[in-house]
């Protein structure tokens, strides 16, 4: 039997696994259209676990950008990681080395938005247990979600466009982090300078946007401040 | 678009971004007790990159600059885009978004 707090780390998971199903059948789907195996699709969900990383490599890989801009770029998208590494490290300070590990290859936005809500709540709960089932139930529904894309993948016309669902997904995500005024700039910023740049050498549009954008918004905020 | 990179250089691609993400995810637990946490400028850095980064992967794909205003607006991925960034931001649910923008792509690709 699984123990109670590990259970409830899945139930507190459940609303947010419904939206993560689309995202994995797209980033399965994106990635067998991109020319890549279904091993390697699969692999690359396997290894490396991040969702928006994960389309973006494909996409560049799919527009032969250079390897060094594949691997940047996805990069990059992870970094906001490193916040939740930082929110999140002292509620793991307790956890055996290869516990640690574990978890932090499980960290996801999702996985670490439940937990660190449910760590501050002062409650008795068992952490490592309640982080396993939450963090756990994403790791499983993304992979199962990437295998139905992938398996579905290639049985489905060409004609229907369905690649246009990867910029979709992004939009997605892009609009639900807009929460206030230095973030818009960032992505006005960021994107208007990767439509200007849509043509230069290396996809350094998408860099100098990534970039332009973060100073932007940085910019923006100490002023406001 | 299929890529012309072989099965080496996908699977090298597959292991570094995940090395990378792993030493990501694990770096603050890893220095938890030997730092005090992510530098406030740094912080602030990181607070803007996924709106800045998202942005500059959603933004091409949907607005091709054209010869003329019209031209650039009167077109299925930034007509649907549009659509797709409304309905996201009512329902703050990606398959509805996915849904809409997929079915505005098909609509105005078939008018246009």
């Amino acid at each position: 039997m699984l123990p109670d707090d590990f259970r409830a780390g899945v139930r507190a998971a459940l609303p947010s696994l419904l939206g993560l199903v689309p995202f994995g059948l797209v980033a399965g789907i994106a990635a067998v259209n991109a020319g890549l195996s279904p091993v390697q699709a699969v692999g690359l969900s396997f290894v490396v676990f991040a969702g928006a990383s994960q389309l973006a490599a494909v996409d560049l890989l799919a527009k032969d950008a250079s390897l060094v801009v594949v691997v940047v770029t996805a990069v990059v998208i992870n970094l906001r990681m490193a916040m939740y590494s930082a929110s999140i490290a002292p509620y793991f300070e307790s956890l055996r080395r290869r516990w640690e590990v574990v978890c932090s290859y499980l960290l996801t936005d999702v996985g670490y938005a439940l937990s660190i809500a449910e760590f501050t709540d002062e409650s008795d709960t068992n952490r490592r247990w309640y982080y396993l089932g939450a963090a756990g139930a994403v790791w499983a529904v993304w992979q199962a979600a990437t295998v139905a894309g992938v398996l579905l993948g290639a049985s489905i016309p060409e004609r229907w466009d369905v690649g246009f669902a990867v910029p979709l997904v992004f939009l997605t995500l892009l609009v639900s982090d807009v929460s206030d005024r230095p973030r818009l700039v960032a992505a006005l910023v960021g994107g208007g300078v990767a439509v200007v740049g849509a043509n230069w050498p290396l996809n350094l549009g998408l860099l100098g946007g990534a970039l332009a954008g973060i100073v932007a918004g940085v910019l923006v905020d100490g002023r406001g401040a | 678009m299929t890529t012309t990179y072989g099965p080496l250089a996908i699977w090298a691609v597959v292991l570094v971004v995940g090395l990378a993400t792993f030493a990501i995810r694990y770096s603050f637990v890893y220095l938890f007790g030997r730092i005090d946490g992510v530098p406030p400028r740094i912080e602030e850095g990181l607070r803007f990159v996924p709106a800045a980064v998202l942005a500059a992967l959603v933004a091409p794909a949907i607005v091709d600059p054209g010869p003329t205003l019209a031209a650039t607006v009167l077109d299925d991925r930034f007509l649907a885009g549009i659509v797709a960034a409304g309905v996201a931001w009512y329902t703050d649910d990606m398959f509805v978004t996915i849904v809409a923008g997929m079915l505005a792509l098909w609509t105005v690709g078939a008018v246009l």
